[in-house]
């Protein structure tokens, strides 16, 4: 499963799923779920809307609690106990599909939330590392600005640079552009394409298949709460394996 | 200025006409919102071209249309008073208030009851939104045991009367605990204002979306950290308003007191009734002196609630 490049078959895996299983009541959601991330690969999970994909990652970092299997997270197996819950959620950032800002604090204090109140950092420590992330995803001139004044593509910036502020080692997307206007996409991506350059471990969820192609190094495909395939981006993007693939991509680049 | 909205409609005359005349829904306040400032939400000037210059719209028979109502009101308790040979003694009032003698001012029976009503008040707002708070997070807790509690306790007290609630802490809960009967009073109005309190804020915290929580969690907050930091900070503003309510209520059931004795605005209202009979002037006084808290709470209420607002 991990990606067939030398120098990182001997990369830590960061995150294991093994043999997870899930159910919404009656709904089986995650159906025997096996997956290996290493350390600074880039895993783009893609699959026809109500596959399980963002339930999948949000098992990462506690959003959703599995009720079968086991789930370990940079040495955590995440369970009931709340303390590897915690350890894992202050590794682990998320930047979600509705940004999910803050409304009642300005981009700056955002940023500075979390590594205040998580990492103990001082006010002034914590307000120069937001600046430097907030520089990292281009909007530093916004930071004294609340998010209702950004558009939607440089709140979803302030949301990435929000996660980055904790200095995590893992870094999930749950569909980042998907509530944006077109012409918004595209600084959105370029900041986590420039992420993903500097070598984070990412999983992200997303039907922007260009920008998959480009930044993955694994390709995991979901159809009805199971990994159908998961590959490089060549083989799934020019030979996929199953029907179910095939069929999902010729509807989804063919428009 | 929205006093028409005192006229049935069907006595309104020229006034009706010219609302079904006039451009639709927002006819009606055209003559409030002329004397403000503000654009007229639809952006139309505020005053159609049709209906301009029309007496009937104009602000000052607005203001006779009020001053018309209060004087018919006054004029038939006045008169009603006459016919039954109430005799009007309103001098004698004012020393129940505050008398001076020898240039040094004595507090009367009313404002020392109001004194004690404040008092009431004040200590049941603080342990009610305490009693509400803590229901509200049993409530919303994973707990069986808790939402359990919260649940009989709230269905419990918001379908018995107050006056039996009062009874009860009274009567029973009173000798038991041995509270004597302020605190008897300020218990049982803080229990009965702390289920709806509750209420307020259990739907204040549902309204904030479940994604912010998600979000906090997302960045390692705990539990407490996220109500702190993210939760009640965007919920607090939307209980202000129906907090009041419950604070404006509050003063009014402190009222119900007066059954257990306690010598509150509404029991020296009594007791002086008991004593000269004045029945109309006291009783009059005691809901002018209810109204003059109430009425400028809620006004200061809407302005701190309007400036939150503004705020995010």
């Amino acid at each position: 499963m991990s990606p067939q490049n030398g120098s990182q078959d001997r990369a830590k895996v960061v995150v294991e799923f093994e043999g997870v299983n899930k159910w919404f009541g009656d709904f089986h959601v995650l159906k025997d779920i096996n997956l290996r991330v290493r350390e600074r690969d880039r895993v783009v999970i893609c699959g026809p809307s109500g596959s399980g994909k963002s339930t999948l990652i949000r098992c990462i970092n506690c959003l959703e609690e599995h009720q079968a299997g086991r789930i370990v997270v940079d040495g955590h197996e995440i369970g009931n106990d709340l303390k590897s819950v915690a350890a894992v959620r202050k590794e682990v950032g998320m930047v979600f599909q509705q940004f999910n800002l803050f409304p009642h604090l300005t981009v700056l204090q955002n940023c500075m939330l979390g590594p205040t109140k998580v990492r103990g950092l001082s006010n002034s420590e914590a307000r120069d590392r937001a600046m430097q992330y907030l520089a990292r995803v281009r909007i530093p001139e916004q930071a004294d600005k609340y998010p209702g004044q950004l558009s939607g593509g440089q709140q979803q910036r302030v949301a990435i640079a929000r996660s980055l502020c904790m200095q995590p080692r893992i870094m999930l997307f749950d569909e980042p552009t998907s509530a944006l206007d077109p012409e918004m996409i595209k600084e959105v991506l370029d900041v986590m394409a420039d992420l993903a350059q500097s070598g984070m471990t990412m999983l992200v969820v997303t039907h922007e298949m260009g920008f998959a192609r480009t930044i993955a190094d694994e390709m995991v495909f979901m159809d009805a709460g199971r990994i159908v395939e998961s590959a490089s981006p060549e083989q799934f993007f020019t030979h996929p394996e199953s029907d179910r693939s095939r069929l999902f991509l010729s509807q989804i680049l063919s428009h | 200025m929205k006093f028409r909205y005192l006229w049935p409609p069907s006595l309104l005359g020229p006034l009706d006409k010219a609302i079904r005349e006039g451009s639709g829904a927002t006819a009606p306040r055209a003559s409030g919102i002329a004397q403000s400032d503000t654009p007229s939400v639809s952006g139309r000037p505020a005053t159609t071209p049709g209906r301009a210059g029309r007496w009937w719209n104009a602000s000052w028979f607005d203001t006779v249309q009020f001053l018309v109502f209060c004087g018919a009101l006054l004029w038939l308790v006045v008169s009603g008073a006459m016919s039954m040979g109430y005799s009007w003694q309103w001098y004698r009032v004012p020393q129940f208030i505050v008398r001076i003698v020898d240039g040094e001012l004595i507090w009367g029976p009313l404002a020392a009851g109001l004194a004690v009503t404040l008092q009431i008040t004040a200590c049941s707002v603080v342990l009610a939104l305490a009693i509400g708070l803590v229901t509200a997070f049993l409530r919303l807790s994973d707990s069986l045991a808790g939402r359990a509690v919260s649940k009989v306790y709230l269905e419990t007290v918001r379908n018995t009367p107050l006056l039996i609630q009062m009874y009860l802490f009274y009567f029973v809960l009173g000798p038991i605990i041995g509270l004597d009967r302020f605190w008897v009073g300020v218990w049982c109005l803080s229990v009965f204002e702390g289920a709806f309190a509750c209420e307020v804020i259990r739907a204040g915290i549902l309204s904030v979306p479940r994604g912010q929580r998600e979000a906090g969690d997302s960045i390692g907050l705990g539990r407490a950290q996220v109500y702190r930091h993210v939760v009640l900070p965007q919920a607090v503003p939307l209980m202000l308003p129906p907090l009041t309510g419950l604070m404006v209520s509050l003063i009014k059931n402190s009222a119900i007191v007066s059954v257990i004795a306690v010598l509150d605005l509404t029991t020296a209202g009594r007791d002086i009734v008991a004593e000269t009979f004045m029945s109309f002037e006291i009783w009059m006084t005691v809901a002018a002196i209810y109204l003059g808290i109430t009425v400028p709470l809620s006004v200061l209420m809407n302005y701190v609630e309007r400036r939150v607002r503004t705020c995010d």
